[in-house]
């Protein structure tokens, strides 16, 4: 098990969102070719069962498509479709360990908001 | 026609040593199998069964239904990839691989010239003189080019120097989904080749102790890892294979046949979840067994 993985997600899930990611800043378009089974299995040396689970999730969503012989590709839509589950699951993947740190810290709300609003001005 | 390998109530007896027993194994075409062992466990007494290089103590081994014992046309379909003594075999490597479509009916001269070429094999040098990781690749070579419906490489690996593992590697992946076959790849580099296998089996002590898919298996084991009482008291109705303290958090690695896994319930008691790697595992499940065997 190598690669860009950290070992406290299922590797599955890790699959499908770097090929989320790809999508959502545009390296992937809809209608474009996603990379194959294989392909993923050569470059990141993880089990092609963990990367199908992944990539057939996708397709069960349809954010991706099969055609037949030819491989996988980004349907219509998909990113739309991506921004509207990443916003509903984002309070869960990044606010509540964001606040569980806060709270170790004894940082209060007034603080937490300070601070994100400080380094959004620096970013841009 | 879809292959398939069975190991029926087989065992393997030599002097009044037991070198396998009560082996059933069920192995299906279009799969790969990780056979993992410590050495001395029995893989190369397991294969060479298979091979039907000696015949199995009791039991029975079939391929497609019929015995493999003996058999010519049943052992037509298997190919036996081993760490061969080639000291003696002045032979090129030339009229090696070109003898080879006489005793090799599926054998493929040009798939064979491609991994010369990627291996970089020397085809007029004797056999005898190459190195081991060229006498290696060039086991390899027969082994992919072979095309035999059953493939096995027993730590085919030896001596090949890292990029060509990759291409080994590389070679296997493709060869299952153009032209799929049973392959068994027994192998002391877990984390270099978990990611070929489909099914993983263990052997230790002469038994096939485990049999299941790489992803169940993958499944079924993980680190959880917190404040040391709630680790203890989470792990307790579970197989714990290994246990690490540091101050007051402990970290416990479970093992459960449970179909619904517990690693949900484990995050809600607010400890963390990792999960194990094969080569973990496998070290793992090995050394429990063994202490058991000894006390």
């Amino acid at each position: 098990m190598s690669g860009p993985f950290r070992d406290d997600r299922p590797i599955f899930l890790q699959v499908r969102e770097m090929i989320e990611d790809q999508i959502l800043n545009d390296q992937l378009q809809e209608g474009e070719q996603a990379p194959s089974t294989n392909q993923l299995v050569n470059v990141y040396k993880i089990n092609h069962l963990t990367v199908s689970k992944g990539i057939n999730q996708l397709v069960d969503e349809g954010i991706l498509y099969k055609k037949r012989g030819v491989g996988m590709f980004v349907s219509e839509g998909a990113k739309t479709e991506l921004i509207e589950q990443r916003k509903q699951s984002f309070v869960d993947r990044y606010v509540k360990d964001m606040l569980a740190e806060a709270d170790k810290l004894n940082m209060s709300e007034d603080e937490l908001i300070r601070l994100i609003q400080q380094t959004k001005r620096e970013e841009s | 026609m879809q292959e398939h390998v069975e190991f029926h109530d087989v065992s393997l007896k030599i002097g009044r040593d037991t070198i396998l027993e009560d082996i059933n194994l069920t192995l299906e075409g279009g799969k790969t199998y990780g056979l993992l062992g410590r050495n001395g466990a029995g893989k190369t007494s397991l294969l060479s069964l298979l091979a039907a290089f000696r015949p199995a103590s009791t039991g029975a081994i079939r391929l497609n239904g019929e015995k493999i014992f003996e058999n010519p046309s049943a052992m037509q379909q298997i190919c036996f990839s081993y760490d061969k003594d080639y000291s003696e075999e002045t032979e090129k490597v030339k009229s090696l691989l070109k003898n080879l479509e006489f005793y090799r009916s599926h054998f493929d001269h040009e798939y064979a010239d491609r991994l010369v070429e990627r291996f970089n094999l020397p085809l007029n040098k004797a056999v005898s003189k190459l190195s081991t990781g060229m006498q290696s690749a060039f086991n390899v070579t027969i082994g992919l080019a072979s095309r035999c419906p059953v493939t096995i490489f027993d730590e085919s690996y030896l001596g090949m120097d890292a990029p060509t593992r990759d291409i080994f590697y590389q070679e296997i992946l493709r060869e299952q989904s153009e032209h799929p076959r049973i392959f068994i790849l027994s192998t002391h580099l877990v984390s270099e080749m978990d990611h070929l296998f489909d099914d993983v089996i263990m052997i230790q002590n002469g038994r096939a102790v485990l049999h299941d898919d790489y992803e169940t298996l993958m499944t079924k084991a993980f680190y959880v890892t917190g404040d040391g009482d709630a680790v203890e008291r989470f792990s307790k109705p579970y197989r714990v294979l290994d246990r690490q303290q540091l101050g007051g958090t402990t970290s416990a690695l479970i093992y459960t046949d449970a179909v619904d896994t517990p690693q949900k319930e484990a995050h809600e008691q607010g400890l963390d979840v990792h999960h194990v790697t094969l080569q973990d595992l496998f070290i793992h499940l090995t050394k429990e067994v063994t202490q058991d065997a000894n006390s």
